[in-house]
């Protein structure tokens, strides 16, 4: 790693005042997992970090409009560990659980992730699919940029050099609404996908009939993928067996996956319309799981033990 | 360019002056004389340079030590009391996890982290714990066998 200057501003005003100093030869820092592998590499040669570890109430993650307000400084650790996420979303709360190992989890932050932009990550596909947005800052203001615009290329995002993300939103949830992540892991448990998808399906009040329909795709191109002529081709249609399997035929257009050890590029085309099909019946199968839910008897509250993460 | 921090070490006062580009692990191998973290991969992945920062494991290979300033900062040397191993420790002498050595401190680390919050932790919660820490003899059952048993050395 080449020398750098190292600050560490108290609060989100100087952290914008130091990028607004310093430019595009600025990077933030957080938990670093990312950033440090791509400086020891030099692929990254900033001049001066801004540590945001002396940042305070960026981390937090509450109840907004209904929805869910995640802080960019919140780990991916307390994400997957927040009982608000796992009541709420728990396809999210899944997703963050299964990024990497508990050592990046426990200092990765949720702002970071996005930041870094990498098109093999697993959360961006999950919160593309749930609607998410972002709101990111700088000494000028503030924007709030929906996260299937959010992203550019490999390691590029919309983001300019004195911007900061501070927040991540997830709207509240439709009835009848399912949700699901999968990814396909042919080596190890912390490895990148060959290919991941994450569906979030609403059924109407006749539970026949799809009202509506998000699809995103990781590790098959260059950013994220939202596979919205997939979703349109599913829109208003009645629920039928086969539309899962035409939708992830539709995907298939949208994706441009390069091949390496984890996949031919066919091959991961392939994969990525038999995922997007799997995930479509996963977040089925959650939305009749709820229902079921819903319409058994009330059984004696059961206390579920917590284990993972703890509340901060 | 460096930096002046101040941090704990298994729970000593660390006062020093760092390059702003030192790692965590190279600041405790070469400035502290911790030798019992180990580089593995240098990438993140392996976890034998695993040490706990405020009680949570990290990979020190991926920190920068000014990113310890001010926190608590355990490695492997840490985890004996007044020269008596810890119950992972034990358990991994009794129970044969204790193998080449090589991952063995970042193991060790791990697994006390995990002890902390589960004490009787089950095999498949470990194995959901311990996913980041290889051990290139590939000798997972001694490991996961000494870390279900570390409870009967706790007192």
């Amino acid at each position: 790693m080449i020398p750098f200057e190292y600050r560490t501003p108290k609060n989100l005003k100087e952290v914008h005042a130091t990028l607004k100093e310093f430019g595009a030869d600025a990077k933030l820092i957080s938990g670093g997992t990312a950033l440090v592998i791509m400086m020891k590499q030099r692929l990254v040669r900033p001049s001066c970090l801004v540590s945001l570890g002396s940042v305070r109430g960026l981390n937090g993650i509450e109840l907004k409009n209904g929805g869910v307000s995640i802080g960019g400084l919140a780990t991916h650790r307390s994400v997957e560990g927040s009982s608000l996420v796992r009541r709420r979303l728990p396809m999210l709360a899944e997703t963050y659980h299964h990024v990497a190992t508990l050592r990046i989890r426990n200092v990765a932050t949720v702002g970071g992730g996005l930041a870094h932009a990498d098109p093999n990550q697993d959360p961006p596909p999950s919160l593309i699919a749930l609607g998410a947005t972002v709101k990111v800052t700088s000494a000028n203001g503030s924007r709030v940029v929906p996260l299937d615009e959010f992203f550019k290329g490999y390691y590029e995002t919309i983001l300019n050099p004195d911007e900061i993300i501070t927040e991540v939103m997830v709207p509240k949830l439709a009835a009848n609404t399912g949700a699901a992540y999968i990814k396909f892991l042919p080596r190890t448990a912390d490895d990148y996908a060959t290919v991941s998808a994450a569906a979030v399906l609403t059924l109407d009040k006749t539970m026949k009939t799809i009202a509506d329909v998000r699809i995103a795709l990781g590790s098959v191109g260059e950013t994220p993928i939202h596979a919205t002529a997939a979703e349109a081709l599913l829109r208003g249609q009645p629920l039928k067996a086969e539309a899962f399997a035409e939708a992830g035929e539709k995907a298939k257009e949208a994706v441009d996956p390069v091949s390496d050890f984890r996949g031919s590029a066919a091959y991961k085309k392939d994969m990525a319309g038999v995922f997007v099909r799997r995930a479509l019946e996963k977040a089925l199968a959650d939305i009749r799981q709820q229902a079921k839910a819903k319409s058994a008897p009330k059984p004696a509250k059961k206390k579920v033990a917590k284990k993972k993460g703890k509340k901060k | 360019m460096n930096k002046k921090i101040k941090f704990r070490v298994n729970g000593k006062k660390a006062e020093l002056e760092v390059p702003t580009n030192r790692l965590l692990i190279d600041c405790l191998r070469y400035d502290l004389g911790l030798t019992g973290t180990k580089e593995g991969c240098s990438v993140g992945v392996c976890g034998a340079c695993t040490v706990l920062l405020d009680g949570d494991m990290i990979t020190a290979c991926l920190t920068l030590a000014v990113m310890a300033d001010g926190h608590d900062i355990t490695t492997v040397e840490g985890l004996a009391k007044n020269g008596e191993l810890n119950p992972v420790q034990k358990s991994f002498i009794q129970y044969g996890g204790f193998q080449c050595g090589i991952c063995t401190p970042g193991q060790v680390v791990a697994a006390t982290a995990l002890l902390k919050e589960n004490p009787k932790p089950n095999e498949e919660e470990i194995k959901d714990w311990m996913m980041g820490n290889l051990c290139r003899c590939t000798g997972y059952y001694k490991i996961i066998e000494s870390i279900e048993k570390a409870h009967q050395f706790a007192k």
